[in-house]
């Protein structure tokens, strides 16, 4: 049997989920360094407002709107002992749930899940809920992250305080 | 959730404190703040009923509501209000949000535009000047219904400045153009150095933390701790290309009634107009050209000031405008003597150019807001604070830093015109004499 192209794959619900799990693994870990390396570098990871959660970068104020170059910054940040609210870092635990592949015909595949960001930190819990747009590619062996992201259903962060942990 | 207001009664006559909370003392340049400013439930109580009640505070801005009929509803002062452009008059209106009848709210969405308010509990409808419109089945009322003394309640006073709306619970308040006193000139400045017209960019940063309010008025103007908290921010600007070299100097001025302003230059990029290398090379141009204009327009003196120097500025007591890598309005409010609410925008150049508006944007949120690489370190600073106030041990904050001398931007007499004007209002309030 001819092996194909990695394009024209089918790619399973099972893939892409195994897949999540792997970076949300990354981030509960705090291996920052190693998630990074699950991103492309024409990469967008967004967290738009409470209010617009269709917020568009361009023309609207998002919470977050990294592209590749401020994402390594937040990560050499976070990674530092002067990211004072994440020092010492936050215990996380990143759910992923209600996994949809949209588009996988070809391309970037297009891709959306609900999840719960528990965040615990002196004493305090915190929660983020929300959905998770994520546009990958298909790489040597798993894939590539293009776009990544987290619009919240909380109404407001006052619950949460701030973004300071990666969703 | 309570508002935390209580019901208002007679103030005794005033007499002033015996031991003020704040202890400002020239002869030793000492200047002290007792902790319990920030930690007793009395003062809170106090402060609501002396500070909350009785000062002009923002609303919002007139662009939120350019349409007649065009309304914004938000907690002002801890109770909800809405603001609405009327149709008929075309005018902003602000009302308390409460319907006439049995008190349910009459608006219910945060934003949108509706010809009409009608309160969903008993179907009592009013239009977006607040009169009364419907009443169903009033025939029951044996004595009529006075449509006329039912409309909505507007808040006592409602005034604007450069297309910010103020209200205030007090009738008797002073007009907001002598309330605003210095600070005027400042607002001028940042309106003027957009151009002319701004508006509020879509997107709301809102979230509360435990701390004090008051101590996000200090950090809010606080250059002394930028160097020291925000080091991963300088550390970015440094890798994308920025000169720390000239670092961060200038002054700060009392503007009077509480208000107060620091300026000064700063190693960052400024929208208008200061090109920094996070904007790109392709920006340099039309941040040229922005600057060209205003020098044209407002000579180069006050052009300097518009481009080239940034401005933290607290009206009292509780709205903060920072003209820096970008223009933020951000309001605060005490739910509790720890608890904070902060609701906070992004202020822009109306019409501002498509490419402008995304470097703004992107200036913004690097430094401000929950997502930032600076604001979420401020709370870790300001709940840290709060935190070693229970310690106890310790009774004073100080706050003298650069007493006896011209102050600079990185002293502290920004903050003490602002604790000078919350203890002339607290009066006996804020005691040490008195029961705390």
């Amino acid at each position: 049997m001819t092996a194909m192209a990695p394009e024209q794959q089918a790619i399973s619900r099972q893939q892409v989920e195994d897949f999540l799990y792997a970076e949300a693994a990354l981030l509960d870990a705090w291996q920052l360094d190693d998630w990074l390396l699950l991103f492309d570098e024409d990469t967008k990871y967004e967290v738009p407002c409470n209010d617009a959660p269709d917020g568009d970068p361009s023309c609207d104020l998002l919470l977050i709107d990294d592209n590749y170059v401020r994402l390594t910054a937040r990560v050499a940040r976070l990674n530092s002992r002067r990211a004072h609210r994440e020092y010492p870092h936050s215990r996380t635990n990143h759910q992923v749930f209600n996994v949809r592949l949209l588009d996988a015909s070809a391309g970037d595949i297009s891709v959306t899940a609900s999840f719960t960001v528990w965040r615990f930190r002196a004493g305090r819990s915190s929660c983020y809920v929300g959905r998770y747009r994520y546009r990958l590619r298909r790489g040597d062996g798993g894939f590539r992250v293009a776009l990544k992201r987290a619009e919240l259903d909380m109404t407001d962060l006052r619950s949460v305080a701030d973004v300071a942990i990666i969703l | 959730m309570s508002t935390g207001i209580d019901t208002w009664r007679p103030q005794e006559a005033e007499v002033p404190p015996q031991l003020p909370i704040v202890d400002d003392d020239p002869i030793t340049e000492r200047f002290r703040v007792h902790r319990s400013a920030m930690t007793s439930p009395h003062i809170h109580r106090a402060e609501v009923e002396r500070i909350f009640a009785k000062s002009w505070l923002y609303v919002g801005h007139e662009s939120e509501i350019p349409k007649p009929g065009d309304f914004v509803r938000r907690p002002v002062g801890g109770r909800p209000i809405f603001m609405v452009r009327g149709v008929k008059t075309g005018t902003v209106n602000v009302f308390h949000n409460t319907c006439t009848h049995r008190g349910a709210l009459v608006c219910r969405q945060d934003s949108g535009n509706s010809k009409v308010f009608q309160c969903f509990y008993h179907a009592w409808t009013f239009d977006s000047e607040g009169q009364l419109k419907g009443v169903p089945h009033r025939d029951a009322y044996a004595g009529g219904v006075n449509f006329d003394e039912l409309g909505l309640k507007r808040v006592a006073r409602v005034e604007s400045y450069r297309g910010f709306v103020f209200a205030s619970f007090d009738p008797e308040i002073q007009d907001l153009p002598g309330y605003l006193a210095g600070a005027k000139d400042y607002i001028d400045l940042v309106v003027d150095g957009c151009g002319g017209s701004v508006e509020m960019v879509r997107g709301t940063n809102q979230y509360s933390f435990a701390a004090n309010w008051k101590l996000l008025v200090e950090n809010s103007f606080d250059g002394y701790h930028a160097e020291s908290t925000h080091d991963t921010y300088f550390k970015y600007l440094v890798s994308i290309g920025t000169d720390l070299g000239g670092g961060v100097s200038g002054r700060e001025v009392d503007l009077g009634n509480g208000h107060a302003v620091i300026e000064y230059s700063s190693p960052w990029g400024r929208p208008v107009a200061k090109w920094e290398p996070l904007f790109g090379e392709d920006a340099r141009a039309e941040i040229n050209r922005l600057r060209a204009d205003l020098v044209a327009r407002h000579g180069q003196e006050r052009a300097h000031a518009m481009t080239e120097v940034n401005r933290n500025l607290l009206i009292y007591p509780n709205l903060i405008i920072n003209d820096i890598m970008a223009v933020t309005v951000r309001t605060l409010y005490p739910t509790a003597p720890d608890t904070v609410d902060v609701t906070a925008w992004a202020l822009a150049p109306t019409n501002e150019p498509a490419p402008l508006r995304h470097r703004r944007l992107d200036s913004f949120l690097t430094f401000l807001g929950p997502g930032g690489f600076a604001t979420p370190d401020d709370l870790e600073a300001l709940e840290s604070c709060q935190q070693g106030f229970a310690s106890g041990g310790v009774e004073w904050n100080d706050i003298s830093r650069g007493m006896g001398r011209i102050p600079m931007a990185n002293d502290e007499e920004q903050m003490r015109a602002f604790w000078r004007r919350w203890q002339h209002q607290m009066g006996t309030a804020a005691d040490l004499a008195g029961a705390q």
